[in-house]
């Protein structure tokens, strides 16, 4: 089945197009900082999408989904600090750690609904954030810094621009094709359907929660590898990346993007990150901007900003 | 007489002060059609919701083909052959007809960990919907999100829902509520046929439906059972008469 040609599939394809010949863009003009902005972009983005996993398709309105990018950059950083440099290591417990965590949380948190769920996925991540704070051999309030970036034996260098940006785009599209796939699987259709009447799926036989559990470790072991990707990005991880602030940043990244659509999260990042930036060189208060814009957003636009294209047809 | 597809046995529900549920015992046999008819508040989706596992009761037993399903969890009940509709339409709205049926399907057809494959080109789990779909009169309907489609065709939407999880108890609360009369009529043409292939427990109101259909009646006013008899007994009955059909009859009409 060929995609439907409408403006939202437009925009996400010039947008991947844009995304893979931007070094190409960033050499020809020497502007080295825009390839470094749009790591982070690339890294937020794909944690944002493993948020709409659960928030967008799951209808599971985690507030503490930053903890997962706080644990993969300290199975990297502690690794790192203990002289495991090797990313075939690092990576590895960087995600098993995140799904570990995820199980814990979401056991806990899934026998409740609503502002529960939200309250009890935040008290979570703030605890994750106490306890590195409290790490004081790695750092504690102030970080850990990253010396080494993790070595893949000479397959990749990480400390290569470009190396690392593709490296980046690539674990972003990899995981929006995973997310893709689980979407329309007989999971995915279980999981929102769930979220769209948890009481009737009960009824024709699903065990609702065991089903949503999966969900809630899948996406936070997506967003472990996006914590491991950032720790490599700042050199740095400390208990900030944690903290419910940046939970916030991701929920907003979604919802501008448009939750439960595929390629939401990344224009939603993208639009953030880069308001963020511009808005940071004339105000110290982009808040000021930033908040009414999400407004506008979630008041007339429900289905964030891909919704808002989706609507248009062939434009 | 055949050993009993469903046993009831001194179920209670108590909501504060108030018996939804009163001391009830009950039994369905294989292969009838079991109306339950009552008051509104007799408790008759109290005592569904029970049966299917939505709500627990405070005490008694529920047998299903003859196994203890009291403490069974709604999808367990489900996986042993007992559906149900809801009295107030419940589906997937912003899902399309064929893709409610077909996960209807999917939980009757193992487990659903199945996380690369394309569920809606599985070939097999889309002809068993469409198939569910046709009987139920809704087979040109099937692209439709539910959102869109009609209270009515929502209403035979629930029963496909239910046909496609292959039950051996289809207990149907008020399949007929707000439906037009050719809209009613048509149901009950469907439930004829239904009942053939099926056993059948109807809550319903529309007292015409009821006693066209139904092999046996069971009348509930406060939670308890005040008979259970055929159809032409039930209407001779002088306590149900008092209860029930007397005033009801006339305001259940759909005319």
């Amino acid at each position: 089945m060929m995609p439907k040609l409408n403006a939202s599939n437009a925009v996400a394809a010039l947008m991947c197009a844009a995304l893979i010949l931007l070094p190409v863009y960033s050499a020809a003009t020497g502007n080295i900082f825009i390839l470094t902005l749009f790591t982070r972009i690339t890294i937020y983005a794909l944690a944002a999408a493993s948020l709409n996993l659960i928030m967008g398709y799951g209808g599971m309105m985690s507030f503490g989904h930053a903890a997962y990018l706080g644990i993969g950059g300290y199975a990297v950083g502690i690794l790192a600090a203990e002289g495991i440099g090797s990313g075939f290591i690092q990576w590895p417990v960087a995600l098993v750690v995140s799904a570990l965590f995820a199980l814990l949380i979401g056991a806990l948190s899934l026998r409740t609904r609503g502002v529960y769920f939200i309250m009890i996925t935040l008290a979570f991540a703030q605890m994750a954030y106490y306890v590195a704070s409290a790490l004081s051999r790695y750092g504690g309030d102030d970080g850990l810094t990253v010396y080494k970036r993790s070595d893949f034996a000479g397959l990749i260098n990480l400390s290569d621009r470009n190396q690392f940006y593709y490296l980046c785009l690539a674990c972003l599209f990899g995981g929006l094709y995973l997310i893709w796939r689980i979407v329309n699987s007989r999971f995915g259709l279980v999981v929102q359907g769930v979220r769209s009447n948890e009481q009737r799926m009960q009824a024709i036989g699903f065990h609702a929660n065991r089903y949503r559990l999966v969900c809630f470790v899948i996406a936070g072991t997506i967003c472990g590898l996006a914590g491991a990707l950032l720790a490599n990005n700042t050199d740095f991880v400390s208990p900030a990346v944690m903290y419910w602030t940046r939970s916030g940043d991701l929920m907003v990244m979604v919802i501008l993007g448009g939750m439960g659509s595929l390629f939401g999260p990344v224009v939603g990042a993208i639009v953030y990150l880069l308001l963020e930036e511009l808005l940071s060189q004339f105000t110290e208060f982009s808040g000021l901007i930033l908040g009414p814009v999400l407004l506008l957003i979630v008041l007339f636009a429900r289905g964030g900003i891909m919704g808002l294209l989706g609507r248009m047809r062939r434009g | 007489m055949a050993e009993p597809l469903l046993r009831v046995d001194s179920l209670v529900r108590r909501y504060g002060g108030i018996a939804a549920t009163d001391n009830l015992s009950m039994e369905v046999i294989p292969g009838e059609l079991h109306a339950i008819i009552g008051p509104n508040g007799a408790g008759k989706t109290t005592l569904i919701s029970q049966l299917t596992g939505q709500v627990m009761p405070n005490s008694g037993t529920i047998y299903f083909a003859g196994r203890d399903v009291t403490s069974l969890p709604s999808y367990t009940r489900s996986r042993l052959g007992l559906a149900r509709s809801f009295q107030i339409t419940s589906l997937l709205k912003d899902f399309s007809a064929i893709d409610n049926v077909a996960l209807a399907a999917q939980a009757h057809d193992g487990h659903s960990f199945r996380f690369w494959g394309n569920a809606r080109k599985e070939r097999h789990l889309r002809d068993t919907a469409r198939a569910a779909l046709e009987r139920v009169g809704l087979g040109q309907r099937a692209d439709i999100v539910v959102s869109q489609l009609s209270h009515g065709e929502q209403r035979e939407l629930e029963l496909a829902v239910a046909l496609a999880t292959k039950p051996q108890l289809l207990l149907l609360d008020e399949p007929m509520a707000g439906l037009g009369v050719t809209e009613s009529a048509r149901m009950v043409a469907l439930l004829k046929e239904l009942r053939k292939e099926v056993t059948i427990v109807l809550v319903e109101h529309d007292m015409e439906a009821v006693f066209a259909l139904a092999d046996r009646i069971t009348v509930l006013v406060y939670g308890r059972v005040i008979a259970c008899d055929v159809p032409d007994a039930i209407r001779k009955h002088e306590e149900v008469k008092r209860a029930y059909l007397g005033e009801q009859h006339a305001v259940t009409r759909h005319d």
